[in-house]
């Protein structure tokens, strides 16, 4: 026992292991009154760890070329000891990632967590988001099945909807007049290191802007104001092991949900391996329906939602600024947002419809993303979009006229 | 209890918008994955029928014969016929573009067939052929209109006939519209054995399509178990820590 004191004495004397482990953890103090919804921050950083862990072990037999991409994930799913289960973590985890972050940003829009102190660590929470949807982008075109392709070919060419640039740009960044096997090159670069990281620091920077403000809680109370003798908070608790005690309950329910996935439905009833990704990419072949994964639907049903052109602006184009102007509003949430409080808890009716309305709109038109457009569903995926919007630029007005409860001083149970 | 049904609503959602599909009719399979003999009895149709034009390339003899319990020497005097080496791929000497220029469309590579196709739609598809003179083949197909394929199996089912019914559309026009098939001329099989040739060829191209897939499902309900132990385990660690949280 002496000599590990020592040992550890010897690395604080050279290295603030100690601190950091304080800091961050032993003396992190967040508040005692998290419910279901504050799981999903540590799932994110597991799913996080599982898609780096997995995509290095599938990098190691994975070919990123047009001729042998498709094939070398077939040899990973048959001839490489436990490929099948590494692989089908990979894309499982895709989906999971998605799932998680959308939880845990609603956990943010239900509590008011974006609201100040939390700026920064909302924006960054949003730059996560962005990368995130890059890096799912990238990976996706690596299986170079049909989907891969033309979902890839969709999305590329939305860029050569923008005026003058466009065509240059999308050439640009296919690096070919077609989705070919350069373009492949560098998305698989892009897909296993730059992007991830940036995720990578953009998950500590996340982290250390969340230990500098603290944690917010579902009574959107800061536990920061009551403190004790001692300066910890009344409401506070150390994360270890309180919450890493929890957190392992989390964990253990998440692997449950994701392990049914993985192991008896990993095509995700065709939503997380889309069936046409079961054929090797053909240009020569348009598949009859081409949707993207399910977590870009709801901007891509928005994109499909704009369909009348303004003076020499193509509704294409404008499809693209309203896909685009849907990721970014997010960013501005937190000045947009004029409630004195923060919970949903002590919020009026008017913040609580437009929350639920908002859920349904982005719910309905992920389904709608999904679905060949009738006329009758681009009608939908218009109102969907305009509930979508109205909920964030109105919300400077509806969140100041509307009532609010008293704020306790303490957090409740 | 109201916050929880909403949480509950808010994780199902995505369930409701999976239960949604539509699509032609397609009769169900009913394919027993588990019953090695339809396995064989499959793998057998298929060498036999499929692979003169579709290559299953990305499985392996062995693989196969390990899988259906084949020993090798089985498989390479019953399954065998090219002097590949069992350790090799089910490729065919045919390429795409003889394919292309005999057919019109190159056969497919058919190992991941069922995971492109279902396994229902190729039981129907490959029972569903009828005499159509208007093509190259003299067949068309229900499912899959104007295919370029012929009725391989035709031997064994027999010849099919079109059945139309007449249907007005909105504007007052007849039109007649395919509404099944039906037997014209036995073939060397009963219905009901062609119908188990059938069931047992798309049970092998489900198979193969996914040959771990008996694995995948005997692991996962083991790790569900040690989840589920493992579950109670984290609980009454959690609620020993908390004890002293009010």
């Amino acid at each position: 026992m002496g000599m590990l004191v020592n040992f550890r004495d010897w690395i604080d004397a050279r290295f603030p292991l100690t601190k950091m482990w304080e800091e961050h953890l032993s003396k992190y103090y967040a508040p005692k009154n998290f419910n279901f919804w504050y799981f999903f921050g540590s799932l994110a950083l597991l799913v996080l760890v599982l898609q780096i862990i997995t995509g290095i072990f599938l990098t190691m037999n994975y070919k990123p070329d047009a001729s042998q991409a498709f094939a070398s994930v077939e040899y990973i799913m048959r001839d490489v000891d436990w490929g099948w289960l590494i692989r089908y973590m990979h894309s499982t985890g895709a989906s999971a990632f998605f799932i998680v972050v959308y939880l845990h940003m609603f956990r943010a829009m239900l509590y008011g967590s974006y609201k100040g102190p939390r700026e920064l660590l909302w924006i960054f929470g949003m730059m996560i988001y962005l990368a995130l949807m890059a890096e799912a982008f990238f990976g996706y075109l690596l299986p170079w099945g049909q989907m891969s392709y033309w979902g890839a070919q969709v999305i590329i060419s939305l860029f050569g909807a923008i005026p003058v640039i466009g065509d240059d740009l999308s050439l640009w960044i296919r690096g070919d007049f077609v989705i070919s096997d350069v373009t492949l090159n560098r998305f698989f670069a892009l897909h296993v290191i730059a992007v991830p990281f940036v995720l990578a620091i953009l998950v500590v920077v996340h982290i250390l802007a969340l230990h500098e403000v603290g944690s917010n809680n579902p009574d959107g109370v800061e536990i920061k104001k009551n403190k004790d003798e001692n300066g910890i908070p009344k409401d506070g608790i150390p994360f270890h092991p309180y919450y890493t005690v929890k957190d392992i309950v989390g964990v253990v329910v998440f692997l449950m949900f994701f392990s049914f996935v993985m192991f008896f439905v990993p095509e995700g009833g065709g939503y997380f391996l889309e069936a046409p990704n079961f054929e090797p990419a053909n240009p020569l072949k348009t598949p009859e329906h081409i949707a993207p994964v399910w977590y870009f639907t709801p901007y891509y049903a928005m994109l499909r939602a704009v369909t009348i052109d303004i003076g020499p602006l193509s509704a294409k184009f404008l499809g693209v600024i309203v896909m685009g102007s849907a990721v970014v509003i997010l960013f501005f949430l937190p000045w947009l947002d004029r409630s004195p409080v923060k919970s949903i808890r002590y919020r009026g009716p008017i913040c609580k419809i437009m929350l639920a309305l908002f859920v349904i709109a982005f719910v309905v038109l992920g389904w709608l993303g999904t679905q060949a457009p009738t006329d009758a569903k681009t009608t939908m995926a218009q109102i969907g979009t305009i509930v979508y919007f109205a909920f964030f630029l109105l919300m400077p007005i509806y969140t100041k006229i509307d009532s609010t409860k008293p704020v306790p001083d303490r957090v409740t149970g | 209890m109201k916050k929880y049904l909403l949480s509950i609503l808010f994780l199902v959602s995505p369930a409701i918008v999976l239960a949604s599909g539509g699509g032609v009719h397609l009769d169900k399979a009913n394919i027993d994955p588990g019953n090695k003999e339809s396995l064989q009895r499959g793998a057998k149709t298929f060498v036999n029928y499929c692979m003169g034009c579709h290559s299953a390339k990305y499985e392996r003899y062995n693989r196969l014969g390990r899988d259906l319990g084949i020993s090798d020497d089985d498989v390479i005097q019953n399954l065998m016929f090219t002097g590949d080496k069992i350790g090799g791929q089910m490729d065919i000497a045919m390429t795409s573009e003889m394919g292309k220029k005999w057919f019109g469309a190159a056969p497919p590579d058919l190992t991941l067939v069922a995971r492109v196709r279902s396994t229902d739609w190729l039981y129907t598809y490959l029972r569903t052929f009828y005499q159509d003179d208007s093509r190259p083949f003299g067949v068309n197909n229900e499912v899959f209109a104007n295919v370029g394929m012929p009725n391989v199996l035709w031997q064994l089912q027999g010849t099919q006939k079109a059945v139309f019914k007449t249907v007005v559309d909105d504007d007052g026009h007849e039109h007649e519209m395919l509404e099944g098939v039906e037997l014209e001329k036995a073939g060397s099989q009963t219905p009901a054995e062609f119908d188990r040739t059938v069931r047992d060829l798309v049970n092998f191209l489900t198979y193969m399509g996914e040959p771990i897939k008996q694995q995948r499902q005997s692991l996962g309900i083991k790790v569900m178990l040690f989840l589920l132990v493992f579950f109670i385990v984290a609980y009454l660690l959690k609620k020993e820590y908390w004890k002293d949280v009010h």
